[in-house]
This record gives structure tokens, sequence and C-alpha cells, in this order.
């Protein structure tokens, strides 16, 4: 794919022009099963999704709350594996221009091989990679393999990141960076930190990227806050949430509703 | 061999510091704190005065006649590490990072732990440094190693448990990461093996290498020579870490890890990564790992608690590739043996962790010729042991 074509960036770009703010539902893929990820992330998308991840799951979900690693160890029960969201992925990508980007920990990458992982996911329609527990430092053979096959690479950026950090990890990174917004794990917060959106105006004064905001955001009113500084707004736990709580029969509409609600209070 | 890590901390390809972005930070400066404190001279003095009051070190490198008469082939000595305080070599890493983790001025302590030996050992010095302590400990540990349990309460730790995945000691890794992340200003991890990402599996080996230094002393001056060979059980390996770190350079001085075979590497579960499994990455480094075809990590067992991990420090892969030093794996059952049978010839009753050393001892020694030395360290006691050992022999205490 040649630069400039990129679908994540192309997004961005026109929600920019648009001075709109993306709206990035997480998925952890396979719970309840693939086939109910697939159908959810349609759902999604018609509700107003700009952007979707799709959570790889794995045995030892580190940076992740009880709500994904319930899901990871439910979704690896069902026998969810990387080459599987991969078909997935190709599937989706005949119905939907969505940008899609894999999240996930590096290991089960690792095992399927960074430059083979990276033309698969290419070539079935994924646009981005991040890996929670791969920093630049570590990432050298990743960031080779989605730069010779077009994938965008996506860090994380923490409260903890100082200046010299924030740079060198934007240097690696394509697409966005994604800003965590508090020092912890994933799941629902009751209230953000306050000084999230100064932090993210730094990020945004050294680094040319979209930046990202995620973990914590729960409800359409802390969605509509996070929007006020960030250029996307992820959204996990409490998606994953909704949907195990639905059922496998009405957990792709509950992703539509959920999504929707989202995009109401990011828009209003 | 060259000095490793490198200055990525890299044994090799393995080891690194595979974490998320959030951690980076307090590593980098964890990595400050201990370059500096390692040559700072009132650090060593004040660890090594608690090494000898405290810890009661130098521990002995006791000549095991009977053991060794019994099995007719090289003289066999224990490093006593189920002598220092606490009962097991726990306490060496544990009172070293407490004073890192003084130093840079940390008041709130957590820690992991299997066998609860380094749990115990975390909520001693932590008693003895006027900090808090909070232990993970998988559900499954606890019920295993309730006195352990009882021990660390005792000393003022709180001590969590945890049900997620195998509730054993990778998972109260993972609890143990978790809050880390949440908790990273305040907190320091006092991680309890060569493991994690760098720098810790250096400063866990550092710490640990006491023994290995101690007992390369200890056995030219009884001796007269270098031993032929170096036996330590091995888990995530800071015991075999620290014995065999002072030897590598020694090549005429073998080394043999002992993972546990569980109920065999065929039959079934086992926690033995370098035998049987493949590299990938875990707990912050890359290392061999217990896991599937798809890179998910596969749940461990041993008898031994402090064992039962599905990876090893990252050095141990290194030096297993080298062919620096070998790896071998030991069954529950004969682990049990040969707890039974030093308990009878030396009246030294061994931690489950290190019978497998004892174990592996009593295949090779016999062949090997009356003027050979072989060194097994004795990592620890068995009493935390006794009511699982009593279980496994079908009496009741």
């Amino acid at each position: 794919m040649a630069r400039g074509k990129k679908r994540i960036k192309r997004c961005l770009d026109k929600l920019s022009a648009e001075g709109r703010t993306a709206l990035v539902p997480f998925f952890s893929v396979g719970d309840p099963g693939i086939d109910e990820t697939h159908d959810a992330v349609l759902a999604a998308v018609d509700a107003g999704a700009d952007i979707i991840e799709l959570g790889v799951p794995f045995s030892d979900p580190m940076a992740d709350g009880p709500v994904i690693q319930a899901s990871s160890q439910r979704a690896l029960e069902a026998g969810t594996s990387l080459h599987g969201i991969l078909e997935m992925v190709a599937s989706l990508r005949a119905r939907t221009d969505v940008p899609l980007v894999l999240f996930g920990y590096y290991n089960p990458f690792f095992h399927y091989g960074e430059e083979a992982f990276a033309r698969d996911a290419a070539s079935a329609g994924a646009d981005g990679v991040l890996c929670v527990d791969l920093p630049p430092e570590e990432a050298r053979g990743m960031v080779a393999a989605c730069r010779s096959n077009g994938m965008d690479r996506i860090f994380l950026l923490a409260p903890t990141s100082d200046d010299s950090r924030i740079k060198a990890v934007s240097r690696c990174s394509s697409g966005f960076v994604y800003f965590v917004s508090v020092t912890g794990v994933t799941g629902a917060r009751s209230s953000l930190s306050a000084n999230v959106s100064a932090k993210v105006a730094r990020v945004r004064e050294l680094c040319d990227l979209p930046v990202g905001v995620g973990f914590g955001i729960s409800t359409p009113e802390q969605a509509h806050a996070v929007a006020g500084y960030a250029d996307l707004v992820i959204v996990g736990s409490a998606l994953v949430k909704t949907m195990h709580e639905a059922g496998a029969t009405r957990c792709a509409a509950e992703a539509g509703r959920f999504v929707s609600d989202l995009r109401r209070g990011i828009d209003g | 061999m060259p000095a490793l890590p490198d200055r990525r901390g890299r044994f090799g390809e393995y080891g690194g510091r595979y974490v998320s972005e959030t951690l980076v930070p307090a590593l980098e400066e964890l990595e400050q704190a201990y370059a500096s404190l390692r040559r700072d001279a009132d650090f060593k003095a004040e660890l090594k005065g608690l090494y000898r009051d405290y810890a009661n070190r130098e521990t002995p490198l006791y000549f095991a006649e009977r053991l060794s008469e019994h099995l007719g082939g090289a003289r066999v000595y224990l490093k006593r590490e189920d002598l220092c305080h606490t009962g097991a070599h726990k306490i060496n890493n544990t009172l070293g990072q407490i004073l890192l983790a003084r130093k840079m001025g940390k008041k709130r302590i957590i820690a992991e732990t299997g066998a609860g030996q380094h749990g115990v050992a975390t909520a001693t010095v932590a008693a003895l440094m006027d900090v808090d302590a909070e232990i993970y400990m998988g559900s499954e540990d606890i019920e295993r190693q309730k006195l352990n349990v009882f021990r660390m309460q005792l000393l003022g730790a709180r001590v969590h448990p945890v049900e997620s995945g195998s509730r054993t000691l990778k998972d109260a890794i993972n609890e143990c990461m978790r809050d880390w992340v949440t908790n990273i200003a305040d907190t320091y991890y006092l991680v309890g093996s060569t493991m994690g990402p760098h720098p810790y599996p250096v400063i866990v080996r550092d710490f640990q290498s006491v023994i290995g230094k101690e007992a390369r002393r200890q056995v030219l001056k009884a001796e007269g020579k270098l031993p032929d060979l170096l036996v330590a059980c091995v888990g995530g390996g800071s015991n075999a870490m620290g014995m065999f770190y002072p030897f590598i350079k020694d090549e005429s001085v073998a080394m043999t890890g002992v993972e546990a075979a569980g109920g065999g590497l065929d039959a079934g579960p086992h926690a033995a990564s370098i035998s049987r499994g493949s590299p990938g990455v875990l707990h912050g480094k890359k290392t061999y790992l217990l896991q599937d075809e798809l890179g998910q990590v596969r749940e461990a067992h041993s008898i031994a608690p402090g064992l039962d991990y599905p990876g090893v420090g990252p050095e141990h892969s290194w030096l297993h590739d080298k062919g620096r030093a070998s790896y071998v794996a030991v069954t529950d059952t004969q682990a049990l043996e040969a707890l039974q049978l030093l308990s009878r010839l030396e009246g030294i009753i061994p931690a489950l962790e290190s019978a497998h050393a004892v174990a592996h001892a009593l295949e090779v020694v016999p062949a090997m010729p009356l003027d050979a030395v072989v060194v097994v360290n004795l990592s620890g006691r068995g009493d935390k042991d006794m009511p699982a050992v009593a279980g496994h022999l079908g009496v009741e205490v």
C-alpha cells in the first residue's frame, strides 16, 4: 500500500478537517466467539466507530484489569488464535473500509513471526499493530516488518513518560500515538485525572502524530470530556463488559447501541 | 565469555525489557539507582554487616560424608543456604534490594511469592526497615504453604491471594506487575528471582552471587582445588545463578541446573522450561517458556512450589544455548526420595526445591571418580514442606 493512502491517516485527516474526534472501540476478539466479534465490529461501524481496535487474547494479560483478563480467558477457551483473527480481519475488510488495529501482547506475535505476521496482517487488510509490552527499544524487528508491509506501528505513551521519552516513542510511531490516561491497568474509572489534558497538550507539542487517549473511559460524558483534547477516544473494558453481559445473541446489537451512545457523547 | 548483560539488558538474545510504557521510566530509574549503589562503599559495608549479623552468613560448605560414602563416587559438599535466616537463600536478595528501595525513597514494597520463601524474606526485611510489604501469592500456593502465609502475616505483611489463571507463581507475578503499574510513584517491586525486565535479572544475580563467591573460597580451602561440578535447582533460577555466576570463568567447573519434571517430562505437567520449552516473552523478558504453538503460556506443575513457574531467568537460557551450563529435570517422586535420603543420611531435611538438586546428585555422583568434588546448593530447608511431604507419603500430621 502506498504511503499517503493509509487508512488510519486518511481517516484521521478527514475527521480533523471536519473538527471531529475519532471514536475507537476495543473488542476482545473471540469473546464469546469470533463470529460474534465480527458482527459486533460491523454494528459498531454502523453506529459511528471510526477506527477499530482488535484485542488479541493472551494467557497473561499483565496490563489489563479484571474485565479484559476474564474476557481474554474466555476467548482463549473458545479457541481464538492470531491466525483466526486475521481470517476475521479479511472478512471484515470485504465489508468495510474502517481502519483495523491489532492490539495485544507480544508473545503471540513473536510466535507467529514478525515478518510473517506483518505480511499476513497487511494482506488480510489490517492497518496497524500495538503490542502493550513491546516498547520501542524492543520493537526494531516489529517496526521494520510493519514498515516494509505498509502497517502502522502504534506505541503507548504514559503519564510517566518525560519529554525525551515522548520524542523517542513518537519517532518510532506511525498512524497515531496512544496516551494511557492513568498509571494502572485497563478498566473503567469513575473519574479521570485532571492533568491528563495538560499531559496530552505536552505530547502534542513534541509529537506530530494524532494523539489517542484510552484506559478508564467508560461513559459518554467521559468520552465527551476527553474528546475536548484528544484526537481519538479509545474505549475498551466498558464495551467488553457490556457485550459479555448481553450474551452471545445480543452482544452485537448491544455493542452498536453502546457505541452510538458514545458517539452522541463525543459529538454532543 | 563477555560480561553480560549488554546495555540493553540482553544475555545474547534473552532478557531485555518487555514492559508497558508506564514502567519503562521506573526501570530506568531503578537501573541508575542500582548502578550508583553497587559501587557505594557505605552500601557495601551495610549489606556485608547485615549478611553477617542478620542473615547468618557466611553459610557453611558442609562435606556430606555419609552421603558421599553411600553414593561411592565423588565427594559431595552441600552449600548450606538452608541455614540462612528465614530458611532459604531468598534473604540474600531481599536484604540487598530493601537497601536499594530505601535509597530510592520507596515506602511501599510489593513482591510475588511461590513457595512463600521469598514472601517471608521480603516481609522480614520490610519489618526490619519499617516499610509496608504486600505480598501476592497464588491461592493454590497459599493452600500448599499455609505456614509461610502465617509467617508473613506475623511479620506484618499483607498477603493477597491471587485467583487468576493457574493460581500459582506466574499469576502472582502478573498481579504484582498490575499493582506496580498502578502505584508506580511510591512502590518498589522487590522481584524474588533472576527474572522480570532488565535490570532485575542482574540485581538478583548480583545479590545472590554471594553464594558462589563463598562456595568458591570455601571449596578451595577445603579441597585445594575447584569443584568438578555444581548442582542447583532452577525455577526462576536465583539460587542457581548465585552459585554459578562466580564460577562462570572457571571453565573446568561443570554446572548443572535442575528443573522440575513434575509428574514426568512426557507423562505430565511439569515445570522444565529449558528442557522442554521454547523461546518466548513473559514477565518482561525473553527466555525459555512453557507455551503452546500459538505463544500462549502453559501452566507449570511441580511438587515444589518454588519451581512451579513456566519460565526461567534469561541468563540461564543464555548459559544453556552457549553450553556453559547444562539443564536436566527431576520428577516429583525423585525429589521426594532425595528429601528422605538426605534426611536419614545427613540429618538435613531439604526444601522440596533443593531436593531436586540433591536428586540429580544422587544420579550422577556414583559414576564420578572418588577424588572428584561436587557442590550441591542446598537452597532452603524443608520445614515449610512438611505437611505436603507427609501428605504425599500418606502420613497425617
